[in-house]
């Protein structure tokens, strides 16, 4: 079962608390020195995933391994190939951000800790604030000094629970940068994250969670494919014009909303289906009023695939 | 050779986290106001403003305050060591902690570790503070040593007390709560006033609550008066709140890190 280029791999998880069954019979591999990221929005079990993987929780039923190593019964030798960065930073914020770094460094029994410290600081922009309590940093600088924390050790598996959740964008995408130099140095990188466009952009895999369960997992390619190309909004002058859109375009399964005299209209993004749509609104001489497009959202992804899961489950 | 390297990491675990948490307690204003500033400023206010309104007898109202000052210092000063183990329990970093393959029992060692110096160094400076007050004693070493063992096994006590209620907390100020009735056991007690002019239902509960022997007997061996039977009670009231909370804190520390 178990490949030497297998970095995680995880059968049948289950997790409850108290009544609530928070994961349900998860399954996952992820291949050595790739990008795993989970996606799935507030409450769906990916935080509790994050910490049965780095032993901080243990599951009902099921099994992991981390590099051939069982999260339950191995969680010493797991705990030695891995490094986490929670949800909430992890940072001592009495201490300087280079005080962090050396504790870390120590108890990871790093016989040159304070050389390791300096390069850290000096790859994640920390050098001039280094002496500071952290106390005074921003949250940006937390996060990457949180970040660098985990990486002290050199682990070979590093995991990161929404690692860009409250950056602003640049700090997202130099986190994106920081993630994918990770991955190109031969480290295995499972993260989680809220965010469809930071797991296209990121991962070489996705598994999408929801309500515990995966409900779809893929490159990002393939997962595209299942969804929908976004959606165009067109809006009238009146209701009366609206309706009559609305019977023009009988074909493409608009959505009327009265009050506002808009139309919603699902694409599949081609030009020639939008020229197709304004051309028969023209020839029935019905002008729109306004018109604008909408990108996926990871919204449409859930309703979509969703929606989907729960036909299927209909069906069985 | 394996036992070695591992004795050898458990203890340098215990070292760095030690470290770690005796910079939070040295650096934190707050706590060395709280625990040595505030003794200090209630020794003066006895000293000063109601110790002449108080009969102590034979003795000095100075040296006659100083045992309960010294236990106030310490009973505040662990209710610190419990906000600090609570604070460490319930924020993210333990589970950074928890991930990594260090030595389970270094977190713990470390805070009981940090309780103690820390509560030594806060004792120096309040009796060094007495002294400059007029604090006098005629004490012999064997004395002074049986007072800093009764010091040192009362500090333990306290500290595995605070060790347990800042595991059970689910709040730092949940945690410090109990320290607040150690305050009022000592104002309960001989530590200001003598029993003697105390009164029905609260002399006799101040006679046999735990403070005050381990009061009375430091304040008979400093003042070069006999100690009777105050060290042994003291002794076993100590030994006793030391037991029973450190296999409690142990119980809980396991389950909480499993
Ligand atoms: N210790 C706990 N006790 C009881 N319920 C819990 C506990 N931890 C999490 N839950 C519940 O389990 C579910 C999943 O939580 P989890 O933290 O794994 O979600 P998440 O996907 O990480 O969410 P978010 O995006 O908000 O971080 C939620 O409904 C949460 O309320
Ligand atoms: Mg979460």
């Amino acid at each position: 079962m178990i490949g030497t280029d297998i970095a995680i791999s995880v059968s049948g998880i289950e997790k409850s608390y108290k009544n609530l069954k928070v994961l349900k019979k998860i399954n996952v591999t992820v291949q050595k020195g790739s990008i795993f990221a989970l996606l799935g929005s507030n409450g769906s079990g990916k935080t509790t995933m994050i910490k049965i993987l780095t032993t901080l929780l243990k599951p009902d039923k099921g099994n992991a391994q981390i590099c051939g190593f069982d999260v339950v019964r191995q969680s010493d030798q797991v705990r030695g190939k891995i490094s986490l960065t929670g949800q909430s930073a992890a940072v001592d914020e009495i201490l300087t951000g280079r005080e962090n770094l050396r504790i870390i460094g120590k108890l990871r029994h790093l016989s040159d800790a304070n050389n390791k410290t300096d390069e850290l600081l000096e790859q994640f922009h920390l050098i001039d604030a280094a002496d500071r309590r952290v106390a005074t940093y921003s949250g940006g600088m937390r996060r990457k000094l949180d970040l660098a924390m985990s990486l002290i050790g050199t682990p070979s598996v590093v995991f990161l629970d929404e690692p860009t959740t409250g950056l602003d964008p640049q700090g997202r995408i130099s986190m994106w940068e920081i993630i994918r130099d990770l991955s190109h140095s031969g480290v295995t990188v499972f993260l989680t994250t809220q965010y469809l466009d930071e797991a296209d952009h990121l991962a070489d895999q996705i598994a999408i969670l929801n309500e515990g369960k995966i409900v779809a997992e893929g490159t990002a390619a393939e997962l595209k494919k299942m969804i929908p190309h976004g959606h165009i909004e067109l809006g009238f002058r009146d209701e009366k014009e609206v309706e009559l859109a609305r019977d023009l375009l009988d074909e493409y399964n608009a959505s009327l909303d009265e009050e506002h005299q808009t139309l919603t209209i699902a694409t599949d993004g081609s030009l020639k289906q939008m020229t197709n749509i304004l051309n028969r609104l023209e020839n029935g001489g019905i002008p729109v009023a306004v018109f604008s497009q909408k990108l996926p959202t990871l919204e449409d992804v859930f309703l979509t695939i969703i929606g989907k899961n729960k036909g299927k489950g209909h069906d069985a | 050779m394996q036992i070695i390297t591992s004795i050898k990491n458990n203890l340098s675990d215990t070292m760095v986290m030690s470290g770690r948490c005796m910079r939070h307690a040295f650096r934190s204003m707050d706590t060395l106001i709280t625990v040595i500033a505030t003794p200090i400023f209630i020794m003066l206010m006895f000293v000063y403003v109601f110790g002449g309104a108080i009969d102590t007898g034979s003795i000095n109202y100075i040296n006659f305050v100083v045992p309960g000052i010294v236990i106030m210092c310490i009973a505040t000063g662990t209710g610190y060591s419990s906000m600090r183990l609570n604070n460490d329990m319930t924020k993210g970093i333990i589970d950074r902690f928890r991930s990594m393959p260090i030595a389970k029992s270094s977190i713990l060692a470390a805070h009981v570790l940090t309780s103690v110096v820390f509560n030594a160094f806060s004792v120096l400076v309040v009796m060094l503070s007495a002294l400059l007050m007029g604090f006098r004693t005629q004490t012999g070493i064997i004395e002074w040593l049986v007072v800093i063992g009764i010091l040192l096994l009362f500090t333990l006590a306290l500290t595995w007390i605070s060790m347990m209620f800042g595991l059970l907390a689910n709040s730092v100020e949940g945690a410090v709560g109990y320290s607040y009735l150690f305050l009022i056991l000592i104002f309960l007690s001989s530590a200001f006033v003598p029993i003697k002019s105390m009164h029905g239902i609260v002399r006799t509960f101040a006679e046999y609550q735990p403070m005050t022997p381990i009061i009375e007997s430091i304040r008979s061996l400093l003042t070069g008066v006999s100690v009777g039977n105050s060290a042994l009670i003291a002794t076993l009231w100590c030994s006793g709140m030391l037991v029973a909370s450190y296999i409690a804190a142990m119980q809980i520390y396991k389950h909480k890190l499993g």
